[in-house]
């Protein structure tokens, strides 16, 4: 099969988990009454077009990230932000009563200066373990402090819905909320994807990349900015959703050769279809509530990611 | 087109790795870079290829200092073919060598007729055309030695900067790859080894610059070099010359 057609099968695939989006809910779509209409307008598309960003951005940016750092087990929550705008969104709700532009705009903070110190720990450094240890630094500190706000919480229905907002959803996310994200989401990918050809130079490594004229310290920023406004974005509006950079990447790789450049875009719309299947599918999950799509996307991602390290155990690449 | 360096030092994490070195190549001879562990070859060979910023003096490619050149510039007029021989994801071994038309392409544009005869040319030149679609992984040593050296290739330099491309070779590789190189310079670039192995490099290399302690101790025509005396004092080894002169090997150490 050629890359064109497969290619094709994803844009298909992304098509289909829109138009199950859609239409998919507690209640099915009830077609041509006025009620459809709203119900269409007001709630479903800007919920679809919201998961479809969200899911490319997430799964260009696992793309990126993997082929910036040189290693299959890199996402876009290495870099910290996603913990970091996290930090942000619960300062706004447990201490400010946030309206949700409060929310955004505190999470968005939060992802900013996560890259500010990104940029801090990192400046003229391309070791790919600098850039890790500290993307988990600032993860791990935006963690904490993230449980010694929830830990001295002086209102404890606050708590409750800092939990439910952490857990990541597109439920009841609607225009104002993709009108907020989508510029950021956009910005982002855009920013990731010119990464592309300085990836296919740093797989012969920094030294190489150098001598092929790539300036890396452009690539770093690109990769930090990108993921900085999209990440950030992405977690301001629904809360954090992982596993969509992890997975998405390596499932593709099988079908699309190592090469990073030829991945991003496979990636892009491979993310945005895994996220729209998935939410269409917590919707459909039985009982009164939804399940959370970040709670659905670690029930099926983490399985299915341990499938596949087992069939491929003992290779090189996986 | 010569590479000359001119009063160069350069300092890596606040130590001075090159002290007040300089050299002038010239295109069309191979020069090798020799030297005991930690002399600053590899360093040199990075400041040479603009890879490292020097604390003072220049390399001049053509008359025009390397540092003040735009990197795709540089990329296009120096190869450099570094040390470790990473590929960190299993691609193929053409997509390995489309990697040196880096340089050459607008970013996402289509590959060139251009591109594709530079990197026929280069597969043909290392006899890698039989590899091409070979995923890295499941080359043998040498297979992947000949495919990075065409990647460099590809990129037609006018100089080619290769560091210890010998490494973890066999002897029939070695004298394979050398011989490639040989054909480089004999085809008009100008190529510059860092080499460990004595005997390889007299074979090599038309002439040779011996580092000690990031400094120049000797350089000039290989015969005029690499005598045993000047060997011993580097290298702290003695060396038996193998008939014909030219080739040495060391046979024991010089202690105190």
């Amino acid at each position: 099969m050629s890359r064109p057609l497969r290619l094709l099968i994803l844009a298909l695939l992304v098509i289909a988990g829109f138009a199950l989006s859609l239409v998919a809910g507690k209640q099915w779509l009830p077609w041509g009454s006025d009620a459809g209409t709203a119900i269409l307008l007001e709630l479903r598309l800007p919920r679809a077009l919201l998961g479809l960003l969200l899911g490319a951005m997430l799964g260009l940016g696992g793309a990126v990230l993997q082929g910036f750092l040189r290693n299959p087990l890199a996402d876009p929550a290495v870099v910290g932000v996603s913990s970091s705008a996290a930090l942000g969104a619960v300062a706004a709700i447990l201490y400010a009563g946030a309206s949700s532009l409060g929310l955004f705009a505190a999470a968005m903070a939060g992802a900013l200066g996560a890259m500010a110190l990104l940029v801090a720990l990192t400046w003229r450094n391309a070791d790919p373990v600098a850039f890790i240890l500290a993307g988990t630094v600032l993860s791990s500190l935006a963690g904490a402090l993230t449980a010694f706000l929830i830990s001295i919480a002086p209102n404890p229905y606050a708590v409750a819905s800092v939990l439910d907002w952490l857990m990541g959803a597109l439920t009841d996310r609607g225009l104002a909320d993709l009108v907020r994200a989508a510029p950021f989401l956009i910005i982002g990918t855009i920013l990731l994807a010119l990464t592309g050809p300085a990836l296919d130079a740093l797989t012969l490594g920094e030294g190489a990349a150098r001598s092929l004229g790539i300036r890396l310290g452009r690539v770093q920023a690109l990769v930090v900015l990108g993921t900085g406004l999209g990440v950030g974005a992405g977690v301001a509006a629904t809360g954090v959703i992982g596993f969509v950079g992890l997975v998405v990447p390596h499932l593709l790789r099988p079908l699309f050769g190592h090469r990073p450049s030829a991945l991003l875009l496979p990636s892009a719309l491979g993310g945005a279809a895994l996220v729209l299947f998935a939410d269409s599918l917590c919707r459909l999950a039985p009982g009164a509530g939804e399940v959370r799509l970040g709670v659905a996307m670690a029930l099926i991602g983490a399985p299915f990611f341990l499938a596949l390290l087992l069939k491929h155990r003992g290779r090189a690449w996986i | 087109m010569d590479l000359i360096a001119t009063g160069l030092s350069v300092d890596l994490a606040a130590r001075r790795v090159l002290t007040d070195v300089g050299l002038t190549l010239s295109p069309g001879r191979v020069t090798a870079i020799l030297g005991p562990n930690g002399a600053g070859k590899s360093t040199l060979l990075k400041a040479l290829a603009g890879l490292v910023t020097p604390a003072a003096g220049s390399v001049t490619l053509a008359g025009a200092p390397v540092a003040g050149l735009p990197p795709r510039d540089r990329a296009r007029r120096i190869g450099y073919l570094p040390q470790d021989a990473a590929v960190h994801w299993n691609v193929a071994a053409r997509e390995i060598v489309a990697l040196g038309r880096v340089p050459h392409r607008a970013p996402f544009a289509a590959p060139s007729p251009a591109d594709h005869a530079a990197i026929e040319a280069a597969l043909a030149a290392t006899e890698t055309i039989a590899l091409v679609d070979r995923p890295v992984a499941q080359l043998s040593g040498g297979e992947r030695a000949r495919v990075l050296l065409a990647r460099v290739l590809a990129g037609q330099p006018d100089w080619l900067l290769a560091d210890e491309p010998l490494a973890s070779l066999d002897p029939a590789h070695q004298v394979d790859i050398l011989d490639r190189l040989r054909g480089v310079a004999v085809a008009g670039r100008g190529v510059v080894l860092v080499l460990h192995d004595l005997a390889q490099a007299a074979r090599v290399a038309d002439d040779v610059l011996l580092l000690r302690d990031g400094a120049v101790v000797a350089a000039g025509p290989a015969a005029d070099v690499l005598t045993p005396s000047t060997v011993a004092r580097v290298f702290d080894v003695r060396v038996a010359t193998l008939p014909g002169g030219r080739m040495m090997v060391p046979i024991g150490r010089i202690v105190g």
